[in-house]
């Protein structure tokens, strides 16, 4: 008994391995687990980034307001991912309808048709579409900076939705599905990686649009608002940072070459984006903050999100620097001019989207400008490609900026988004949730 | 010279502020105090309504000439009243005498440095 058992254990094992091949291969031939491994991943990394988002918010804003100004954020998680499951999917990455305004594929309504669907790519298209739907989660998430203080949040709840249908979802299709128009424009398409004009523009411009719509807040800008806790904000800041290489390099849809050419790219201009605030800072104002570190790290990563897959380490330097500074000088004129861009959404996003998007097409690494030219059958120039950003970031800013002023316009005049003046007064955490963010700090 | 301190809501802080710099009072200094009166507060904590025993109160002090009493006592009562008839909880102003006020910068001493 005991002889033959051990006999016949190679005979199990070959057979074990046999079958166990010829099961693994009907699934090898679609999945690429290693991909799929790391689009998990920076799925999960790119949903950091939101409660990061609340963080980096939350601790910039009044001890009164800290927790309504969480919530901007939280609730985009619950209502963003609700409307992606529902129909956000189907209108980013359906087929073009109503003349290629979005998309729209009825397979895709609940995420019904895609159960059993591997794209191309060796990814089960579920961990495509939920990696996609936290972008939607994170750009109305970003707005709320620019209008942070002052919103009620019924109006907050009903303007990110309405606006992720209709400012979000559109610009995602435009860009980013394969029949989208600016996926298609020049010779290999308006490049934009990560969500440059997709998520940093539209959500700076919308930003500013909104603060300028909704008026400044109470007192501003004579009396000073200091940050309830900017220890916070830096925890935000360096998730952030970390989150954003699941936001960059994740958006490969890869495990491999470009997904590193991704990520070192990333570190970079976040690197050299904080270091050049810095230094900025300390030679202006005479000292270096901490804050000004955190802007810089984002400046330099908003820069790097569209052009992460074409730009090489030397140029996302470059793009970190350039947007910093840009982004610096940004809020100084905003200062001088004096609208109340709470959390300068727009000075950094939308200034950083728009710096990134345009200045990568000189950083572009030569196989893509020689695919490019390859594709026209001719050659592509820098000047070219220059061209179609510009073009690109144009359509961004003026698309968003009139949705969001109409949507504004509607949302405020039916459930009201500008806060009550007691209720400002008092603070959102008292006024919409009824607690309070800080036990007994002092107030501010 | 009298000393104000008052306790009011901190909901309120703000209001009270703003009417008190409009009305010239400049010089304040705010502290977030915990207590409670006669009141009966109740507040939605998890979805059930508790009656918290210590409640958080800002409590703002106030030094002033005895000419400029009666206009912050009154700036208080208005802007600290919650709606227009105030509710239990809307806090108490104290005044006290105050014996020396000293400028710490010039050494200056009473009504002057104030």
């Amino acid at each position: 008994m005991n002889r033959l058992d051990k006999s016949s254990l190679p005979i199990f094992t070959f057979v074990f391995v046999l079958m166990s091949t010829v099961l693994l291969a009907d699934e090898g031939d679609a999945i690429d687990s290693g991909a799929t491994a790391w689009m998990l991943t920076s799925t999960a990394l790119v949903l950091l980034m939101i409660p990061g988002l609340a963080m980096f918010y939350g601790g910039l804003v009044r001890t009164k307001n800290v927790l309504g100004t969480m919530m901007h954020s939280f609730s985009a998680m619950g209502i963003m991912s609700v409307l992606w499951v529902v129909c956000g999917y189907s209108m980013c990455f359906g087929k073009n309808v109503l003349g290629g305004w979005f998309g729209w594929d009825s397979q895709y309504l609940f995420l019904r048709g895609i159960d059993d669907t591997i794209m191309d790519a060796g990814v089960p298209e579920y961990v495509f579409s939920m990696f996609q739907g936290k972008f939607a989660i994170i750009t109305p998430a970003l707005i709320a900076g620019a209008f942070a203080e002052r919103v009620t949040f019924k109006g907050y709840c009903i303007f990110i939705a309405s606006w992720g249908l209709l400012v979000y979802n559109p610009l995602c299709h435009w860009v980013w599905a394969s029949d989208g128009f600016l996926f298609n424009m020049g010779a290999n398409g308006a490049i934009d990686f990560a969500g440059g004009t997709v998520v940093h523009i539209s959500a700076g411009v919308s930003g500013l649009v909104a603060a300028l719509y909704l008026g400044a807040r109470r007192g501003y800008p004579d009396t000073a608002m200091h940050p309830s806790n900017l220890v916070m904000t830096m925890i935000g800041a360096g998730l952030l940072w970390v989150g954003w290489f699941g936001f960059n390099a994740g958006s490969s849809v890869a495990s491999g070459l470009s997904t590193a050419q991704a990520l070192t790219a990333t570190q970079a201009a976040a690197a050299s984006g904080a270091l050049t605030w810095l230094i900025i800072e300390g030679w202006h104002q005479g000292k270096a903050t901490a804050l000004g570190f955190a802007s810089g790290i984002l400046a330099g990563l908003v820069a790097v999100t569209p052009a992460a897959g074409v730009v090489q380490p030397g140029g996302a330097l470059v793009l970190g620097a350039v947007a910093s500074t840009i982004c610096y000088l940004a809020i100084l004129l905003k200062n001088k001019i004096g609208y109340d861009d709470s959390l300068d959404a727009f000075g950094v996003h939308g200034i950083g989207g728009i710096v990134g998007a345009i200045l990568l097409s000189f950083f572009i690494r030569t196989s893509w400008m020689e695919a490019a030219a390859l594709a026209t059958g001719g050659n592509w120039t820098v000047l070219d490609q220059l061209g179609i950003q510009v073009l690109a970031v144009g359509i961004a800013v003026v698309y968003s900026a009139v949705l969001t002023y109409i949507l504004l316009l509607i949302v405020n005049k039916t459930i009201g988004l500008k806060s009550k003046a007691n209720d400002e007064m008092s603070g959102l955490d008292s006024s919409y949730h009824g607690e309070h963010g800080y036990g007994m700090l002092n107030p501010s | 010279m009298k000393m104000i301190i008052a306790i009011i809501n901190e909901e309120q802080l703000d209001a009270v502020r703003e009417a008190l710099i409009e009305a010239q009072i400049t010089r304040i200094t705010v502290g977030r105090v915990s207590g409670h009166g006669r009141q009966k507060d109740e507040e939605i904590y998890r979805g059930k309504k508790i009656v918290p025993n210590l409640l958080p109160k800002i409590r703002l002090e106030i030094a002033v000439n005895d000419e400029f009493v009666d206009i912050t006592v009154n700036t208080i009562i208005k802007s600290a009243k919650s709606g227009s008839s105030g509710k239990i909880g809307d806090g108490k102003i104290f005044i006290l005498p105050l014996e020396e006020c000293i400028r710490i910068r010039t050494e200056e001493r009473g009504g002057q440095a104030i």
